[in-house]
């Protein structure tokens, strides 16, 4: 075959609203406020494939780069010879360690992660070298040309191994990554009634749809402008200033189009690499990596191992909870520390539990790193503490929804840090609720004719025509934290300018709050539109050009952007009112917006007159730094203090037909209740409500990484598999809203509680159905069938 | 090699086309037609169906020069010449059934053959016509909503 030649035309990167995807689309009335459900701005580009996502954009003389990486979980970099790459024609650079100017570690918790490996390398996957091209083929061909040697070292696979002091130290302070200790109440409980167990969750990957991907394009004076898609673009800018070496006024980031993100694109992938490749060559870099360089590319949910003990009494009120959680980070830390948080502290279930003895271990070993997945941490605890909890009520002979309503969590509880939960949580109500839900119809009798093989375990694979089939009905509960924890400085920043264009107020919102498909833009309208009462609402492109975000993660933008959104937006009113006043020469009067108008406060009265009419040539624009409560560390040897903001609850109720001949599973229903506070764009939750459910199907019976010796067997998604529309039921939602007095409108984070009991509801059903124990996830059809 | 194809109506040419690439690489990167996405790039995902000669193919499986003299039609081809949404595409706005908006251009094109084929397509038979689309962030209920939503306003339209 000859050699590839250059490629061109594509998609600018995002300079233009238009481009990157988040153009107004003015709504009027009420239409647009919260409460409503407008359409998302970016609607009308997604569904005419104009939208720009990272992998889409292009430049006149832009190049492509990829990287190389390594083939062992642990070695020693003895040489890397890239003479034969460098010579490949249509190569422009090939960089090595040698070549990150700055400090050449990135990370988000603790920088332990090389930009490109220097000298060891800790997983299969790690990166070691870059090459830019001309063509993506042409710089694979060169990159499969560098020579690299390597000296194998034995690998730690194990994550409870990897603290045994025999084991291979991965990094200088050993591989210990974090021990949560949680001590609370009697530390020698006793209790009528015992159950232990222990349980796995495999390796899940966030598998979002665009895979990472972004533009790195040289300012000609030593600095770069990178467009990349990503959650955080602040971390991000952090990060990336550190490897060049170079001050956040050269290295501006602009969100590019985020095809999903899930926690997976919280750490960095190809930034700096691009920006190197950008900076070395002198021209426009792009990096889109493939399907499978994708799963080596980003961190996947820490699989873990837990054991469990606890006691009650035979009345069925919980009196203790021990547990040993083991939670395996992979090679680099990302934000093991923080999941170990979250898995410790929520160890025990949305329940009261005067006795708490916890143990939450994170570690390093030469696996895949793990990292951030919605639901983070508190998803893989929930699979213990809901198998514990059908346990118990089995062993009390208690009905199991009746059992977890008996010590529910409510309002008012202290959680296991002795942290008081101070808003609604209605644990109880939402188990009810999904109880009383209808159920689907019967199962389809094996006799009948005329069998809907789509309706059945196997499907079309005309395994079974109703024959051999049972069916259960199972329940869970979860509990997560809203925003970041433990005393971390969670703040958002908002710009708000509101103007007279063309005759008409326009207010344009500025955030750095990467919208990744969730809807935030929306979001983000909405909330000035119920402020300020002008239907016209640009929200311009997310970029490092005003203050921090924060992450989009741990369900956290409509709480904390939207604080900063709305608050910007009361302070442009305020100086609105100024004008008003001054105008009206009423020093005293109180005022409010609506349609465009402003309007007197008291009901009754009609408008004063157009909101452009007192603005005329002024423009206000407010920026503000949002910050909610905050937080404090927890002790460190007891675990004990209020390490978070807010709690988020959802419950599942799943109902699952399995082929138990045959092991084939198929759910029938996954119904879900869960506080959102208030729901500010009801469309929008009961759509991360379905894809949080979803999510959490797909580790219950289908996802898992497989991962052997720390090589990663099924980076593809014809081996990794994600469910499909035939794989996910009808869900029935049922969004309660109870406001939580503290956060901005009463909002409840909404995104990954869903993620958090569905899996452990579905396998519970599975259990029903069945009889098992099944205590791994996903489960397999071995898993039930027995068969090695 | 030279690849002449007439995609959305409108004749494309592209030059100097390397035999290893696929028509999912061509149209993106040569042609300016990003639109069909690039989620897998294995045939697993759906996201680059695209309509090849009439049927709907993963653009990424067809190698380039197969598409040669083929007329194509991609989600940028679905609107009318002025712009004005297919029923398919505004229901899937209006149903929520976008999120990242990842899959959405397969999803389009892959409802869209579904509903020439099928004007009224029970649930089960929207299930089977899309389990070849692989979405991540909507659970699939909105989609279907979406489908039903297009069904049923083509369905008034005839």
């Amino acid at each position: 075959m000859s050699t590839p030649a250059p490629v061109r035309p594509g998609r600018k990167p995002g300079v233009d609203p238009a481009d990157a995807g988040i153009a107004d689309v003015g709504i009027a009335g009420e239409n647009g406020k919260i409460g409503a459900s407008p359409a998302r701005p970016d609607g009308r580009l997604k569904v005419t494939g104009e939208f720009a996502y990272g992998s889409d954009l292009w430049m006149d003389d832009m190049i492509w780069g990829v990287t190389l990486r390594s083939p062992h979980p642990h070695a020693r970099i003895t040489s890397i010879g890239i003479g034969e790459a460098l010579a490949t024609a249509g190569v422009y650079a090939v960089l090595t360690a040698d070549d990150v100017p700055g400090q050449n570690v990135c990370g988000l918790e603790h920088p332990d992660q090389p930009v490109l490996a220097a000298d060891l390398v800790r997983y299969i996957g790690e990166p070691v070298a870059l090459v830019a091209a001309n063509h993506p083929e042409v710089a694979r061909l060169a990159a499969s040309k560098i020579v690299v040697g390597y000296e194998p070292l034995p690998p730690v696979t194990d994550a409870e191994a990897a603290l045994d002091p025999a084991a291979p130290q991965l990094h200088p302070a050993g591989n210990l990554l974090r021990h949560l200790k949680i001590r609370k109440g009697d530390q020698a409980p006793s209790a009528d009634v015992v159950i232990k167990g222990s349980y796995q969750i495999g390796m899940q990957d966030q598998a979002f749809l665009g895979p990472e991907a972004g533009l790195a394009v040289p300012d000609g004076t030593g600095g770069v402008d990178l467009y990349v898609s990503t959650q955080a673009l602040h971390v991000d800018q952090q990060q990336v200033c550190a490897a060049l070496g170079l001050p956040a006024d050269r290295v501006r980031l602009t969100l590019a189009g985020v095809g999903g993100a899930f926690g997976g694109r919280e750490d960095l992938s190809m930034h700096v690499h691009a920006c190197l490749l950008a900076l070395y060559t002198g021209k426009p870099v792009k990096m889109v990596y493939s399907r499978e360089e994708s799963f080596f590319g980003h961190v996947h949910r820490h699989p873990a191992l837990i054991r469990y003990e606890h006691g009650a009494d035979n009345d069925g009120t919980l009196k203790y909870v021990k547990a040993a959680i083991y939670l395996d980070g992979g090679a680099y830390a990302s934000s093991t520390s923080a999941v170990v948080g979250n898995a410790g502290t929520m160890g025990a279930g949305p329940y009261v539990v005067p006795n708490v003895h916890i143990d939450c271990y994170g570690v390093y070993t030469n696996n895949p790193p793990c990292g951030a997945m919605r639901g983070f941490g508190s998803v893989q605890a929930a699979f213990g503490y809901e198998a514990q909890m059908d346990k118990l009520a089995a062993a009390l002979g208690l009905d199991p929804v009746e059992f977890r309503c008996k010590n529910a969590m409510e309002q008012g509880s202290a959680g296991p840090t002795g942290q008081i939960i101070d808003s609604p949580a209605p644990v109880a109500e939402l188990l009810r609720r999904v109880e009383q839900m209808p159920l689907p119809a019967a199962q389809p009798s094996p006799t009948s004719n005329g069998t809907d093989l789509r309706l059945v375990p196997g499907g079309v694979g005309n395994t079974t025509h109703g024959e051999g089939i049972a069916r259960g009905v199972g329940y869970a509960v979860g509990y997560k934290n809203v925003g970041f924890s433990e005393g971390f400085d969670d703040y958002s920043t908002a710009r708000v300018r509101l103007e007279v264009v063309a005759g008409q107020p326009v207010v344009t919102v500025h955030t750095a709050a990467a919208e990744v498909g969730q809807g935030l833009v929306t979001i983000e309208q909405q909330i000035a539109r119920t402020e300020l009462g002008v239907s016209q609402v640009v929200v311009v492109p997310k970029d490092t050009g005003v203050g921090s975000a924060g992450s989009t993660s741990a369900s956290r933008q409509t709480y904390v952007t939207g604080g900063a959104v709305k608050q910007a937006c009361e302070q442009v009113r305020d100086r609105l009112f100024v004008l008003v006043r001054q105008r009206l020469e009423q020093p005293a009067a109180q005022f409010r917006l609506a349609d465009g108008q402003v309007w007197p406060a008291s009901a009754d009265a009609g408008p004063l007159g157009p909101i452009g009419g007192f603005l005329g040539d002024t423009v206000i624009e407010q920026t503000v730094q949002w910050r909610h409560r905050p937080t404090e560390p927890v002790d460190p040897e007891t675990g004990q203090g209020s390490a978070h903001v807010q709690y988020a609850f959802a419950a599942h109720r799943a109902v699952v037909d399995v082929d138990t001949e045959l092991g084939l599973i198929k759910v029938i229903a996954l119904d879900c209740a869960q506080d959102v506070g208030r729901a500010l764009h009801p469309q929008a939750v009961v759509g991360q409500i379905q894809g949080g459910s979803a999510q959490g199907l797909g580790l219950a019976v289908m996802e898992e990484i497989q991962v052997r010796d720390g090589r990663i067997r099924n980076p593809s998604f014809t081996d990794y598999l994600i469910p499909t529309i035939l794989d996910v039921p009808p869900m029935r939602i049922d969004v309660l809203e109870y406001p939580d007095p503290h956060a901005p409108y009463g909002v409840r984070g909404v995104g990954e509680p869903p993620t958090i009991s569905s899996g452990p509801a579905i396998v519970a059903a599975i259990r029903a159905a069945t009889g098992l124990d099944l205590d791994r996830i996903p489960v397999k059809p071995e898993h039930i069938t027995g068969t090695p | 090699m030279r690849v002449t194809a007439t995609v959305n109506g409108v004749e494309h040419q592209a030059d100097d086309v390397w035999p290893g690439e696929s028509l999912l690489f061509v149209l993106r990167e040569r042609m300016g037609l990003p639109g069909s996405k690039n989620a897998c790039e294995q045939g697993e995902c759906g996201s680059c169906t695209v309509y090849l000669d009439g049927v709907p193919v993963c653009a990424c499986l067809v190698a380039a020069g197969q598409a040669d003299g083929c007329a194509i039609v991609t989600v940028e081809g679905l609107a009318d010449a002025d712009g004005g949404l297919h029923p398919v595409q505004q229901a899937f706005i209006e149903a929520g059934a976008v999120q990242c908006g990842f899959c959405t251009p397969g999803l389009l094109v892959a409802a869209h053959d579904l509903l020439a084929r099928e004007p009224d397509p029970a649930d089960a038979d929207i299930r089977e016509a899309l389990a070849g689309n692989l979405c991540r962030c909507t659970g699939y209920e909105k989609i279907l909503d979406a489908v039903r939503l297009a069904a049923s306003r083509l369905g008034e339209g005839r």
